[in-house]
């Protein structure tokens, strides 16, 4: 047990590595001087300034070292939670992102919250349903709440919630009440993937041999699905859960514009089209980190649901 | 024919079941009528598609939701089930009708431990018991013959063998008393002598509880030592009943006769057809000389190295077969994988054609594999099922490139037709053939590169035994005629008589006895050879009988 923990720290460990450096040769590596690219994310011109100016900016921004001592220098400061400053006003990167996670993680965890209950909950329902019909009917279901847009879906629910029925704010930061209709709409796509998967995993293990004897000792099909279905189902979903993470801090960025919140995902829409390099790396950094802290501990949580992972036979 | 004894557990009458497919109704048991008694063991014995298990199915109420009884009754202690709602069906399960599933090794929650599922089934059966419920849990798994019950109802069923889950499920079946236990294939999966004293042991609580046992299996031996009435089932009809003696001594029916032929013990006076009773001395073609394969076990295990092979020498003669018998975990798949050249030795040396290939790296091994092919145990999987027949019997010779264009197709042909495999099957896909037409696509494919030595995984045992005798008399034919050596690795001694020459018995990874296979069979040095050749089935009817 004590190994896999460890060969699984040690993993997550290389992926958040990975991320940094990717992101890294990408920002500062490609074609295009990286000074010039920050001198306009401050709004200098650099045609303006004369070569001496240059040299000090330069080395003010560190580029004067090289790649290499660049590339250690920043990842010095990441590991001693030192992201460098913002290019556009000069604010140390962690303030920034401090300020503005909170309401992100608020965003993202009651999304998650909401589309693993929901997701669920909905397959739960459509298996229990032995209309035929029916149940093809709402098996589909998913698959539309996973084909349409986000920003489609919030400017609905803004049109109707907001607008029409006026039960809660189009958009802002306060409260719980301007929560809702961001988190639904953050909730949808991943909540319809857990359905669809959860519905043909329910449907896999319904046709399992170990069903039968379940049946055979006189359980009906409610107590079989919840007592041997569920768990067994339930098992791919989990695993779902962590990858999922990832198309939850790119779709925050969408849902965070519709919605005019203030958050990390406004942020990074901000830092891009500013072309400000230091924070665009913060952020990809924190959502692979964020993805990486998720998958582990679906990773060690796992052995919890699927006594098989660890406990593994005897060979006698 | 023996009439059915009165007061009656269980009537079925002039049952018929259909499947809708395509359209209309494919009927799959035609006016079924049986009984069964209180405190009587009946066997249904039959190949698969003949309608046995849908019997089993009907009666506990577990058919495929699409099935449909288009006719007749299945009286439970007078009650018609048949036309009864669901819910009084569920109230038979568990407390009137037991089920013990076909494959133990799937027939278990995964992710529930041992004792819980047992415990369900009694709380099921009785009602909340919040006190006690451990201990009859404890007390039902000594009953089924279970050691260390406090651990392994603790346990997973992954942690435990086979036989061992089949005692948990026995146990999970016998949890509500039920009147009537159903056994469907309940040892199919187990090695013989596993399935002897699971048998012998399931016999003993079924006499002690004076209950019924319908038995339903594909080994008319298994039928015979284990029932008071066989029923023979051919194409969803019942085609003969009787006492086992009686069907054993006088088979009305051709289908009693192929199973009986099928069932070694039963057909020849207890002992083997054993074909090849001399045993030439041909050049060897492979030798194992002193070989061990040991294994490094995950750290926490008891052991640090698990030994899969111990000074296992042998030599297969050329144009012959070298049969390896012995349970799961004896060790027969390592020797394939050394010889194979998949695994490599621990210690000694593999010999092919006086080259020693032990120590070869994967490049210089590479040409022999020409020489070298492999049959393995289950057609439905060894086959790609996006590939037609044709281009996977082809494929050897594409990937050695030795032929292409219209050579694929003749070659093709050709090894369809020393197969026997109709010539149109070669356009279809694995999924439109039947088990025995997959196997000789699959020997067809082995052959294609013409070599000199097959291994054979054991080739029939998913196969009904009238279709695995057919592939073993193509297997016979073809050494005839192609000269070809056979490494068959089997735990079918009936098989195993009828083609091989050399019999080696393999225990815990070491050889227990080796020699001519009419000298093994006919006397045994070995306790453990002996003990094998008693877990054949059908012995008891054949000792009482003679």
């Amino acid at each position: 047990m004590t190994g896999y923990i460890l060969s699984r720290l040690g993993q997550a460990f290389l992926v958040l590595w990975g991320a940094f450096t990717v992101t890294y040769l990408i920002l500062y590596l490609l074609p295009g001087d990286p000074l010039s690219i920050m001198l306009g994310a401050s709004g200098i011109q650099p045609g303006s300034l004369s070569p001496q100016q240059l040299d000090v900016l330069r080395a003010q921004y560190g580029l004067d070292q090289g790649v290499v001592a660049h590339y250690f220098s920043l990842l010095g400061g990441y590991l001693q939670g030192d992201f460098g400053r913002s290019l556009a006003d000069n604010d140390p990167i962690r303030q920034l992102l401090f300020a503005r996670a909170a309401p992100s993680l608020e965003l993202a965890g009651s999304a998650v919250v909401l589309s693993v209950l929901a997701g669920c909950g909905f397959a739960y329902a459509v298996s229990l349903v032995t209309w035929r019909p029916l149940r093809q009917a709402l098996t589909r279901l998913p698959a539309l709440g996973l084909s349409t847009p986000v920003f489609w879906t919030g400017l609905l629910l803004i049109q109707i919630f907001a607008f029409d029925l006026g039960w809660f704010p189009a958009t802002g930061n306060d409260g719980i009440q301007s929560l809702i209709l961001p988190a639904v709409t953050l909730a949808i796509p991943s909540g319809a993937t857990f359905a669809q998967v959860l519905l043909r995993s329910f449907g896999d293990v319904w046709r399992e041999p170990f069903i039968v004897t379940a049946l055979a000792k006189g359980l009906s099909r409610g107590q079989v699905q919840a007592r041997h279905v569920l768990r067994n189902a339930l098992l791919p979903v989990f695993t779902l859960i962590g990858l999922q993470i990832g198309n939850l801090v790119f779709e925050a960025v969408l849902v965070e514009t519709v919605f005019a919140r203030v958050g990390v995902g406004r942020l990074a829409q901000e830092a891009v089209l500013r072309q400000d390099m230091p924070v665009v790396l913060a952020i990809v950094t924190l959502a692979a980190a964020i993805f990486v802290v998720i998958n582990l501990i679906v990773d060690l949580l796992y052995p919890v649901f699927d006594p098989r992972i660890t406990r593994t036979p005897r060979v006698t | 024919m023996a009439p059915p004894p009165a007061d009656n557990l269980v009537e079925i009458r002039g049952l018929r079941i259909a499947y809708p497919a395509a359209g209309q109704l494919n009927e799959v048991l035609h006016d079924v009528t049986l009984a069964i008694g209180r405190g009587e063991r009946l066997a249904i014995v039959g190949e698969s598609g003949s309608g046995k298990s849908t019997i089993a199915g009907a009666l506990i109420g577990l058919l495929s939701p699409n099935a449909r009884i288009t006719a007749g009754q299945i009286l439970v202690n007078g009650e018609d089930v048949a036309h009864v709602p669901e819910r009084r069906r569920r109230a038979l399960r568990g407390k009137v009708i037991g089920l013990v599933p076909q494959d133990p090794m799937v027939g278990l929650n995964p992710t529930t431990r041992n004792g819980r599922q047992i415990a369900e089934a009694l709380i099921q059966a009785k009602g909340r018991r919040t006190r006690g419920i451990d201990a009859d849990v404890l007390d039902l798994l000594e009953q089924v013959g279970i050691d260390n019950p406090v651990l392994r109802a603790r346990q997973y069923p992954h942690e435990l063998s086979g036989g061992m889950r089949q005692r948990i499920l026995i146990a999970i079946a016998l949890a509500g008393d039920p009147d009537l236990l159903i056994a469907d294939e309940p040892t199919s999966a187990l090695d013989a002598t596993v399935q002897k004293r699971l048998l012998d042991h399931l016999d003993g609580l079924v006499a002690k509880r004076g209950i019924s046992l319908l038995l339903i299996t594909h080994d008319l031996g298994v039928a015979a030592d284990r029932s008071d009435r066989v029923l023979v089932m051919q194409a969803g009809r019942i085609v003969e009943q009787g006492t086992p003696a009686r069907i054993f001594s006088g088979p009305a029916s051709e289908a009693t006769r192929a199973l009986i032929a099928a069932a070694p013990a039963l057909s020849r006076d207890g002992g083997f057809a054993v074909r090849h009773l001399d045993v030439p001395l041909t050049p060897e073609i492979l030798s194992f000389d002193r070989v061990a394969k040991y294994f490094t076990l995950p750290r926490g295990s008891a052991d640090r190295q698990f030994a899969a092979l111990e000074e296992v020498s042998f030599s297969v003669r050329a144009g012959q077969t070298m049969a390896i018998v012995g349970e799961s975990g004896s060790g027969k798949t390592t020797i394939l994988r050394v010889a194979l050249g998949l695994e490599k030795p621990s210690r000694g040396r593999v010999i092919f054609e006086g080259q020693e290939i032990s120590g070869m790296t994967e490049r210089q091994f590479r040409p022999l594999r020409q020489r070298v092919q492999l049959v393995q145990q289950n057609p439905y999987a060894s086959l790609d099922p996006r590939l037609t027949i044709f281009e996977s019997i082809v494929e050897p010779l594409v990937s050695f490139k030795l032929a292409k264009g219209a050579e694929l197709d003749a070659a093709a042909r050709r090894l369809a037709d020393i197969v026997h495999l109709p010539a149109s099957c070669l356009t279809r896909r694995p999924r439109e053939l039947s088990g025995g037409q997959l196997q000789r696509a699959i020997i067809a494919r082995a052959l294609a590169l013409k070599p000199d030595l097959l291994f054979l995984d054991e080739p029939v045992s998913a196969l009904d035994a009238s279709v695995s005798a057919k592939i073993l008399d193509l297997l016979i034919e073809l050494q005839e005629r192609l000269g070809v050596s056979y490494v068959l690795v089997s735990h079918d001694l009936a098989a195993v008589a009828r083609i091989a020459h050399q019999l080696l018995v393999l225990r815990r990874g070491t050889i227990v006895e080796q020699g001519p296979i009419a000298q093994v069979l006919s006397a045994p040095q070995s306790p453990y050879t002996r003990q094998l050749l008693e877990s054949v089935p059908g012995r008891r009817l054949v000792s009482s009988a003679a």
